[in-house]
């Protein structure tokens, strides 16, 4: 089936060059795009004249271990110019590499703008931190409260993987987000129970999902306006009944009990990954085998060989006997209790209160982080974790007091989406019948 | 739109009744013919998103004139409207003290628990025109009609975003942006009013000029990234508007645009030249804007239905494919229908910060941007539709207000109204099989296989 359904991109089973092969060999047809090399060259300069040329002669001082760690490091010291000149060169390098490569006629492979994009980041790190006023950050405690942050956007966008690879836009990842979050609020509220409530959450969010499978799927309205308009559903509902029903009775409806963090001895008090993948609530964990868990089954599986089949090319799908509609709904269904479990992070484990709009938006930024990620679970899971990185490092730095203006810092999330999808890291495409419904006969 | 998509099941859409042996070709030339029409200029009956409203649809083809009225698309419209108050209505007393205490015994006297809903809802739904159409209690005519100047208000940014999201739906696309193209057109406009002092006309020409070319340079740039990379308007458009957002935020807390002696983020009071004269007197809210939102719903009519360049947007929003195999340049149209958008959007900023509010803050674009799509799909994504729904949404938010302060309803339920409006509308099917009014045979496969070919055309 796999020979007649032609899967562009299988997976890989390395996060970092996450579906590069295929693309390469898709592409290798095609005359190979200026756009990268150049892309990578100017942000190379970038970083060659503000984080080397111009950088700050402070040494920025990165902490690595704290205080409950099981053995203790030193700071890592970085003098900001030499750091950044060095890095800088490296970037250069990487950037002449892709240029090389084109006038070879070959497209750069996967690993460079991954390892590109974490130089980039490691000197930009540098620089902020090296002209702030105190320049000292803790890198564990920067890591661990990235992981933090994107635990919503990691589930959010797995919701994403699991509908667009069985062909169906999911706009609504925020409002399951949304849904997700109230429902166990208010579930956890009222039977005193979190584990209750985050087994709510994801009813909701399958509900939510239901509606849009149900609108989109039988009624073939358009996938993207059930989802524009689902967010605007949600969120009045629930500002609605926040309204209403919580702050008539705090006490009763909007008290959840939180799902308190379960440390895992000794491994926990490893340096930097202890606490990222020990120390973490239950819904943290849930994350961690949520992602292998749709790895696997979508490109280890039958199940998954058959939903990328109908995301790719359901006619082909249902000449072979699946029953395309039903595969759908049932995949979008799904999606939507993932992403509903990811929005009880925000009443059962971030804050102990519902409030209106409590998702803010990172329903969108896991959009982002799906496509960023290209469609792949763990690409998604790495993308999530850079946008939550630069959620956090947001916050840090208006501590630390830099330069740079918190908005921008807030705004780089978004910015790095737009060039992503404009091509930075090569030409991103959803899977085939992503977005079109399907009729039969 | 049933007519147009499903041609061979509606009788007085065939001429002639073809011979017996050729009735399959006959049947597709007609396809052909009314997809013809579809782009070519048939006006009439202009689509929604293309491959969406049209989709799923049931031709009318059995029954009596009055069934066909019943089925058709403007008492679906009705219907929806209907079915999302009545829903809406049921959420406000499902939480209403009353209805909670007659539940209690429902089952011994059922009519108390059902008397209590109604009053609840109605109620609600009573306060809410009184806040957007007309108060008895008002004092005099002129006070009694407050409400109704309040709606006009409202609804002037709500009119000229929703075109630009109308225009752009029917080229294809899906403006999600209109909340970043207030934003960036709001900077602009309110910059040029407050730094700058000019003669009176002049000045608030300029600043009108200003946002309407900040609106649309930022729909421009998603639309020039969409034609050049590829990249999906609706994230690109998503991006765009928290970027403005972001932007916005920094420039309140720049010396250029902050308020002298003021630490919140607010900007100067716009010069009196720069704003837009009150037309119905000082006692009202409503300004030029709404003058101004009627011109503009005018300009995209005839741009759409009479002009060149809106055939070419319709022909690429129906199929881009056909469009660039018959010369249309689909990346100029892509750029221009943004653009454009973005400048229609760029009036909403200016009515915000040149019309109510007169300072520019971070809470410029309030949800107008947002509520411009819902206002583009109810309205069908036709100009005078999308005026209309304008003016109903304006009138929700108006009469919400009021609805608040009287009855303790929370705002929310607007958003719960006109989002279950919105999904009722997109299928026509629901409304008609909550109603009962499905056609007695159905041929559900056959009527959306043709509107699947227009799927292709749309955004998705």
């Amino acid at each position: 089936m796999s020979t007649t359904v032609s899967s562009p991109r299988p997976g890989s089973p390395k996060p970092g060059g996450a579906g590069a092969a295929a693309p390469a060999t898709v592409l290798a047809a095609k005359p190979v795009s200026w756009k990268t090399p150049v892309l990578l060259a100017v942000f190379a300069l970038v970083s060659l004249v503000f984080f080397g040329f111009l950088a700050p002669r402070q040494t920025a001082s990165f902490g690595i271990s704290t205080g409950g760690d099981f053995f203790q490091l030193p700071a890592l010291e970085i003098n900001a110019f030499a750091g950044g000149i060095v890095l800088s060169v490296l970037l250069v390098a990487l950037a002449g590499y892709a240029v090389f490569l084109k006038t070879k006629g070959q497209p750069a492979p996967g690993w460079l703008p991954v390892t590109f994009i974490v130089i980039f980041v490691a000197a930009f790190l540098i620089w902020v931190v090296g002209g702030a006023r105190t320049p000292a950050i803790s890198l564990a405690g920067l890591i661990a409260g990235s992981v933090t942050l994107a635990v919503p956007l990691v589930f959010g966008s797995l919701s994403g993987v699991l509908c667009e690879r069985v062909g169906v836009v999911n706009i609504a990842i925020e409002g399951q987000l949304l849904g997700g979050a109230f429902t166990a609020a208010i579930v956890a509220s009222m039977t005193k129970n979190a584990f209750i409530g985050l087994l709510a959450a994801a009813i909701a969010g399958a509900v939510v999902s239901m509606v849009l499978a149900l609108f989109s799927i039988k009624y073939l309205v358009n996938q993207i306006i059930v989802g524009v308009v689902l967010n605007v559903l949600v969120s009045g509902v629930t500002g609605f009944l926040f309204s209403t029903v919580m702050q008539a009775n705090k006490a009763q409806f909007n008290s959840p009990p939180g799902l308190d963090v379960i440390d895992i001895p000794v491994l926990s008090s490893i340096p930097i990954i202890g606490p990222i993948l020990f120390r973490q609530s239950l819904v943290g964990y849930l994350m961690y085998v949520a992602v292998a868990v749709v790895w696997v089954g979508l490109f280890k599986t039958r199940w998954g060989l058959r939903v990328r089949a109908v995301g790719e090319h359901p006619q082909a799908a249902d000449t072979l006997g699946i029953n395309v509609n039903a595969t759908r709904f049932w995949n979008v269904t799904l999606g939507g209790a993932v992403a509903g479990i990811g929005g009880s992070f925000f009443t059962l484990v971030a804050i102990d209160s519902f409030t209106k709009e409590i998702s803010g938006g990172r329903g969108f930024i896991a959009l982002a982080a799906l496509i960023f990620g290209r469609w792949n679970p763990v690409g998604a899971f790495f993308a999530a974790l850079l946008f939550g990185f630069a959620d956090n490092l947001q916050s840090i730095v208006t501590i630390i007091g830099t330069p740079v203006p918190s908005q921008f810092m807030a705004m780089l999330p978004y910015l790095v989406t737009v060039l992503a999808v404009a091509g930075l890291v090569g030409k991103s495409r959803g899977p085939a019948a992503s977005g079109i419904p399907y009729v039969k006969g | 739109m049933p007519d147009q998509q499903s041609p061979e099941h509606t009788p007085d859409a065939q001429p002639a009744p073809p011979p017996h042996d050729s009735q399959e070709t006959a049947a597709g030339e007609q396809t052909a013919a009314a997809v013809a029409v579809d782009t070519a200029g048939g006006a009439m009956q202009p689509s929604a998103v293309p491959g969406t409203a049209q989709s799923g649809q049931l031709p009318g083809d059995s029954g009596t004139v009055l069934r066909r009225i019943f089925t058709g698309s403007g008492m679906v419209s009705v219907l929806a409207v209907l079915l999302a108050l009545i829903l809406g209505g049921l959420l406000i007393a499902s939480t209403d003290k009353q209805v909670a205490s007659t539940a209690g015994y429902f089952f011994a006297r059922p009519t108390d628990m059902l008397a209590a809903v109604w009053n609840a809802a109605t109620r609600s739904y009573i306060a809410l025109f009184q806040g957007s159409v007309f108060n008895p209690r008002g004092n005099g005519l002129a006070a009694q009609f407050a409400p109704l100047m309040e709606t006009l208000t409202i609804a002037t940014p709500l009119i000229t975003a929703g075109l630009g999201v109308a225009l752009a739906f029917r080229a294809g696309l899906f403006n999600i942006g209109a909340q970043g193209q207030i934003i960036v057109a709001g900077i602009l406009a309110a910059w040029v009013g407050f730094a700058l002092h000019l003669p009176v006309g002049l000045h608030l020409l300029l600043v009108l000029v200003a946002g309407i070319v900040g609106g649309a340079l930022w729909g421009g740039l998603a639309g020039l990234l969409k034609a050049r990379t590829g990249a999906h308007e609706v994230i690109l458009t998503i991006m765009f508007n928290y970027i403005a957002l972001y932007f916005l935020r920094y420039l309140l807390n720049t010396p250029a645009f902050q308020r002298p002696g003021e630490s919140n983020p607010i900007s100067p009071i716009l010069d009196p030249s720069a704003v837009y004269p009150q037309i119905l007197g000082s006692q009202y809210r409503l300004h030029l804007g709404f003058i101004l939102a009627i011109g503009a719903t005018v300009l995209v009519w005839w741009l759409l239905n009479r002009s060149t360049v809106g055939f070419e947007f319709r022909a690429v929003g129906a199929n881009p494919k056909a469009a660039q195999t018959a010369g249309i340049n689909v990346s100029r149209s892509t750029i221009l229908v943004m653009a454009i958008a973005g400048g229609l959007a760029g009036m909403s900023g200016v009515a915000q910060v040149a019309g109510t509010e007169k300072v520019l803050t971070d809470g410029v674009a309030a949800t107008y941007g947002f509520d411009a799509i819902t206002v583009a799909l109810l309205g069908r994504s036709t100009p005078w539709g999308t005026f209309a729904a304008g003016l109903l949404f304006g009138a929700f938010r108006a009469g919400a207000v009021q609805m608040q302060i009287q009855t303790g309803t929370p705002i929310d339920i607007v958003l719960v109204v006109q989002s279950l409006i919105v999904l009722f509308i997109a299928a026509p099917p629901l409304v008609r099989a909550v109603f009962g009014l499905n056609p007695r045979r159905r041929k559900p496969a056959r009527a959306a296989k043709s509107g699947q070919a227009a799927t292709t055309g749309g955004a998705a």
